[in-house]
Formats: structure tokens, sequence, C-alpha cells
């Protein structure tokens, strides 16, 4: 983005306006979004150099982390967020779950013809107050417009960096027979909000994203001294592939724990009624943690400390398993695999 | 959750096992057939298996609303998004089913056929409302669960005076399918587990006859793990004792008369197809509905050139053993070797309910 000043053009406007080929085509029209719009919401002394790129300072001692999330998602706007706002959390959740302290955002939006501006406004300073929030500013970014039907409105992508401090090392491959793991809170709640909001399935108890941000809540988890060998967000597939990822990584087994497994009542009750389990269903405000089963009541107490694990819960453990399956001792006391699924969760019909 | 959680109480689960181990006669052995597939979605789910003893054996039954579909009428759906350019509305659970060709409507969708999910058909009588420049065709599958509503979407449908708005109708009905599997049983059965959905529909009554000429005994059940392990004792009661008759522990729901609003409304705008090819159960006589002659303009088969043609299965596919209780997932060579949920040869491998897809996800350990 180039540093334009606002007073160079006059107004967008934000209340009735809407994309056209020519807010992305490099001419005055997108030097005049990008100025009312991006540079007015997200400004910040990177974003205000005005080149190509932004130059940040050296992060000092550690390993640099680096992640990238394309975020689509419909509809734009649900119960407790917005894609604006999930594009900011989901990126700067995959840095922080690889130990990393996120410092810096790149953001690039392609808008499809006909979006409206005001929509557009409140994405923008939806992503704005999420990035305040975290005090991870977006110090860099791109626009691009397609032709009406050649989008959904707006994708957005983002890019996160951060930094490791020296002597953190955490991965999908080092949880160890014997290790506990815990989530962060309640299972399902983004993916259940989404679906409802999607398919006009009116509940009577509203369901909300969990979309936030999680590296708040990881720096104290990292900083109580558990032995933590992995943390991930488990969201597209659920708590179910994120598991089944990290078995097949680490090359271990897992057994559950039905009973233990947090779902808030309406989000359990609608994957009722759909006939889906919260287990397979999108999280964007949760992690899950594998540690040293020494340090899991140490650990489940700092998360439950925490404002965003208030409802975190040691779900089962880690095992020694050549097939590296994810099994379920379920609530009657049987046993199931967890699987993950093969596509989207479909309802049944019966 | 209310009504639920009730069902799934691990305390009296235990309780419940423990009664049907004191209860079952270790000198026999107990093949019980659930119907539906919801019963083995349950059974798989809540790890049930781990409960009975091991001379207590679960046999899938057909009732798996996708899986007894026939592929040509797969492929006839597919021809009419494909061909016809109509929108074609279908519930979840069809989407993945595998048609000739190696097309699935999933994948002709992505070919460019206008192929929607939809979580009722009423869905696609507004969608039909909303663009009357479209031609909208509801794939309606399932059994008498899910064929009043087809029936009452119809009528809605004639109401409004739709005429851009059809149904390919493939309902099949349960008690033929019942008799189809006792007449010529894969595996010699001591008693059913009965329908819990269907049966809200039709009642418990409609069974008597089937317990009496086959002499099975019958517990209908509902679809959580606690109703499912009290019929199995009550089915076991009954051989014990031996009895067979109809027993309804499904009593929350299921009344022996059943509902007859949705009965009525089927009854007005279904008869009976004179037969009906069903997936691995073969061509059964009076199984099946087909729309009458007075709503036929909503019959997409009137409407439409796209004849059904039968398709033979793979030809290693056991869909047909399984479906009849004759082999269970793990008898079939292509079981999770080629045949996977992401690649599905037969359709016991699609839908959640079916024996393959209960088994290859909850069941291979």
């Amino acid at each position: 983005m180039s540093l334009i000043r606002l007073t160079d053009f006059p107004a967008l406007d934000l209340r009735n306006g809407r994309v056209d080929m020519a807010h992305g085509a490099g001419g005055r029209a997108m030097a005049h979004l990008i100025a009312a719009l991006f540079a007015r919401y997200l400004g910040n002394d990177y974003l205000g150099q005005g080149d190509d790129g932004a130059v940040l300072p050296s992060a000092g001692q550690g390993q640099w982390v680096m992640a990238t999330d394309a975020h689509v998602v419909s509809p734009l706007f649900f119960p407790g967020g917005d894609i604006g706002c999930l594009a900011v959390h989901g990126t700067i959740n995959d840095v922080a779950v690889m130990g990393a302290r996120p410092l810096y955002l790149a953001a690039a939006f392609i808008l499809e013809e006909g979006f409206p501006l005001a929509d557009l406004a409140r994405i923008v300073q939806s992503m704005a107050d999420a990035a305040h929030a975290a005090g991870v500013p977006v110090v860099t970014g791109d626009t691009k417009v397609v032709e009406r039907g050649k989008g959904d409105g707006v994708f957005i992508a983002t890019t996160g960096v951060g930094v490791v401090p020296p002597g953190r090392s955490l991965s999908g491959r080092y949880a160890q027979a014997g290790d506990a793991i815990l989530v962060s809170g309640s299972l399902g709640d983004h993916g259940m909000t989404i679906l409802a909001a999607r398919e006009g399935l009116g509940f009577e108890t509203p369901i909300v994203s969990d979309t936030a941000a999680l590296h708040g809540l990881i720096e104290c988890m990292l900083n109580s001294g558990a032995a933590i060998r992995t943390l991930r967000d488990p969201t597209r597939g659920g708590l179910a592939a994120t598991l089944n990822e990290i078995a097949r990584q680490s090359g271990v087994g897992m057994l559950l724990d039905e009973r233990a497994l947090p779902v808030k009542p309406a989000v359990r009750a609608a994957c009722e009624f759909l006939g889906l389990d919260p287990i397979n269903v999108a999280n964007e405000g949760k992690l899950v943690a594998i540690c040293a089963q020494n340090d899991a009541k140490t650990l489940l107490g700092v998360m439950r400390a925490h404002p965003l694990g208030g409802e975190a819960a040691l779900i089962g453990e880690v095992t020694a398993d050549p097939r590296h399956t994810v099994q379920m001792t379920t609530a009657l006391g049987g046993r199931r695999m967890v699987d993950w699924l093969s596509g989207d969760p479909l309802p049944r019909i019966c | 959750m209310k009504y639920i959680d009730e069902f799934r109480d691990g305390v009296l689960a235990q309780q419940m096992a423990a009664s049907i181990r004191a209860e079952a006669d270790p000198a026999r052995t107990y093949r019980f057939m659930e119907f539906c597939g919801g019963h083995t979605h349950a059974i798989s789910r809540y790890g049930l298996s781990d409960l009975l003893p091991d001379n207590v054996r679960m046999i899938h039954g057909p009732g798996c609303p996708v899986c007894v579909l026939p592929i040509g009428r797969v492929d006839q759906a597919i021809r009419l998004a494909l061909d016809h350019g109509v929108t074609l509305c279908a519930y979840g659970d069809c989407l993945r089913v595998p048609a000739s060709h190696g097309l699935s409507l999933l994948k002709a969708k992505a070919q460019g056929g206008d192929i929607r999910m939809v979580y009722s058909c009423m869905d696609a009588v507004t969608l039909a409302q909303q663009h009357p420049e479209k031609q909208v065709v509801f794939f309606a599958i399932g059994f008498e669960t899910t064929a009043p509503p087809t029936a009452v979407a119809i009528q809605r449908a004639a109401a409004l005076g739709l005429d851009n708005f059809s149904v390919i109708c493939c309902h099949v009905l349960t008690l033929p399918a019942i008799a189809g599997i006792l007449d010529a049983p894969a595996v010699p059965l001591d008693g059913l587990v009965g329908p819990a959905h269907v049966s809200i529909v039709i009642g418990s009554q409609p069974y008597e006859a089937v317990a009496e000429r086959y002499g099975k005994p019958i517990a209908i059940a509902g679809f959580e793990p606690l109703d499912v392990l009290q019929a199995i004792r009550m089915l076991i009661r009954q051989v014990n004792a031996g009895r067979a008759v109809v027993e309804n522990e499904y009593t929350r729901a299921v009344e022996p008369a059943g509902n007859r609003k949705a009965q009525a409304a089927m009854a007005a705008v279904f008869t009976r197809r004179e037969t009906f090819e069903w997936r691995g159960l073969g061509t059964l006589p009076d199984s099946a509905l087909r729309i009458r002659s007075t709503f036929a303009a909503f019959d997409a088969e009137m409407r439409f050139d796209a004849p059904y043609s039968p398709v033979p299965d793979h030809k290693a596919c056991e869909c047909g053993a399984i479906l009849r209780g004759a082999k269970a997932p793990q008898a079939c060579k292509l079981f999770a070797t080629v045949c996977t949920p992401e690649n599905p040869l037969g359709s016991c491998m699609v839908s959640s309910e079916g024996a393959c897809a209960a088994h290859y996800t909850y069941g291979r350990r």
C-alpha cells in the first residue's frame, strides 16, 4: 500500500457506494479506497511507510515463525464476529501455537465487484479492532477486485510472523505415550454458528462463534513451566482432525474420555438435531495442548485462570499405538474410533 | 440435554449390560438384526458391542435409506441436473453416493450441475417459489420417516400452483424389506430390533403380522444407546420364554396406530409401485412409493425424459450381502482397502448409518 493523504481525495461514499473494478485497477480510485478505508482504520507507522513492503526492526534473539491463512466464510457477518476479526485471529493463532509471540500481520483482500463499501468498512474496522486488541499490527497489504460473480463478496488472506524465544520448541511431532491431552474450552461453537447462520436454522438459544486470539492464553501456559509438547488450534475438521494429525505426526495413539469433552448445551443440541458430532466441528478460539502427565493439573489451572480458558478440560491421554489411532471411551463405557471425516460433516436424514 | 442425556446414562448402561449378561443363556447364541441404520450408528458410536456378551450378536439390517438406493436412481438425479439443467435438491447424505462413470451428486456439482443440499424438502419448494425461471427437482429418498414431509411438500406446491417443482420419488417401505429379509434369511435370526422413527409414523401394529408369520420377536427401539440395550434385553427375554411378539421399548414416541396425519398425507399423495429395485435386496413387490396420478404434474419422472435403468454394482462390492446381513463389512475385500469414506465404491460406505461407514469410522480397532 502506498501512503496517501486522506485530504487528497473527496470522501468515499461509505454509506451507499459499492466496490467497482476501478478500486482494484491501481489508479486514483484504488488509492482512494486504500486511504479512506485501509489506512484510516488499520493505520500504523509501518503501513504509513507507504512502500511496496514494510521494513521491520530486528526481532533480536529467537526463531522466526511464519504462517498464512486464507479466509473464506459465508456469511461474512455472523454472531460473535465477521471475516475481518476472523482473519486476524486465525493467523495470530497459527503463529502462537508454534510457541511464537506474534509480531506483524500482512493482509490481502480480494473484493468482488458490487460489494457494498459499508460492509467492507465494517469488516476493515473489525479487523483493525482485533489487531489493536491483540497488539499485532497489519503492516502491509494488497487489494484486488474481481468481476461480479467471480468472488463471494470478500476473501481475506493474512500472513503473520512471530518470534519463538530461545529455549522454546513446540511441534505436533513431540507427543509421547503417557502425555495428557487438554482443550481450552467448549467445542464446535464456531462451526455450528456458521452452519446455523448459513442455513437459516433458528435455534432458541443463540450460538455464538468463539473467534478469539489465543496468544495471551498461550503465553500464560508457556510461562507456567509445564512441559508442553504440542499446541494446535482445532479449526476445520474440529478436534477429531487435529488429534489425528498429531497422532500421525508423533507416531502415537490417543484415548479420549467422551464424558470430559466440554460442549455447550446449545451446540450439543444443534449437533444432535443435525446428526453431527461436535468433535468434527470447527473452532476459531480454542486450542489443544499436549503436555507431560505430571504437569497436566498445573497447566489446567493456568488455563482456567485465563478468560479464554475458563472451560478448559483434561480430555484424555496419549497412548502407544503402532496404528496411530485416536479412540474414545464413550459415555457408556464402550470404545470407539475417532476418525477424521472425508469432507464436510453432512447431516443425516434419519 | 433433557430427554436425551437420560438415555445415554453410563451407569444405567452398565447396569443394563450386566442384566443382559445375566439373562443371556450361555448355552445358546442370540442373533438379532437391527433393521435401522440409526441403530447401527448408535451401536458403533457408543461402542455397545463392547457391552454385550459374546453370544449376543448384532447383525446390521438394510434400514439405511442411502444404502438401499440403487446406483441407477442416483444416475437419474445426476442426469436431470447435468442434461436437463434442473436445480436438483437433495439431503446431505445423498451427495457422496457413488453413481455410474465415477460420478456422485457432489462430483456432478463440480462439473457444473446446480445441485444443492437441503435440510428439508420444504426448502426445495421455497427455492422453486423464489426462482420461477428454474425447474427445481427434489430427490426424495428414505423410508416412512421422510415420505410424509415429501407428501406435504407436494401438497404445498400444488396449493401454490407451482409449475416448476417436481420430485423424483424413491421412497421405500419398511415392512416389505423386513419380509424380504425374513423370506430368505442369509443368516438365521432370533429377533429384530424394530425401527424408531419409521414406527412413529406407521405405529407398532403393522409389525404384529410379521412377528406372527415368521415367529420372530420384534422390539421397537429408540435411537439412543439405552433404548437399544433395553430392546436387546426385551428380545433375549422373549427368546428365553419362547415368545415371538411385538414389544415397544420406544413408548415415549411410538403409538400402536402411529401418526395418522402423516399416514393420511402419504396416502393422499403416494401409491405403491408394483415393484422397486433395492440395492442389496433385489426387486421387491409393493415395496416403494410413487406419486399418484392426481399429482402427476409433480412427478419428475413424468415431467422429464429421464427413465430409470438398473446398473450392476461393482463386481467385488459386497454391499448387497452386507445389507441382507449375510456378511459383516470386514468380510468385504474392498473394505478399508479401496473402499473408504473418501472414495466409497459401495453405498454402505457413504452414510454414517451405513454398516461399512459405521465400522470404518468407529469400529476398526
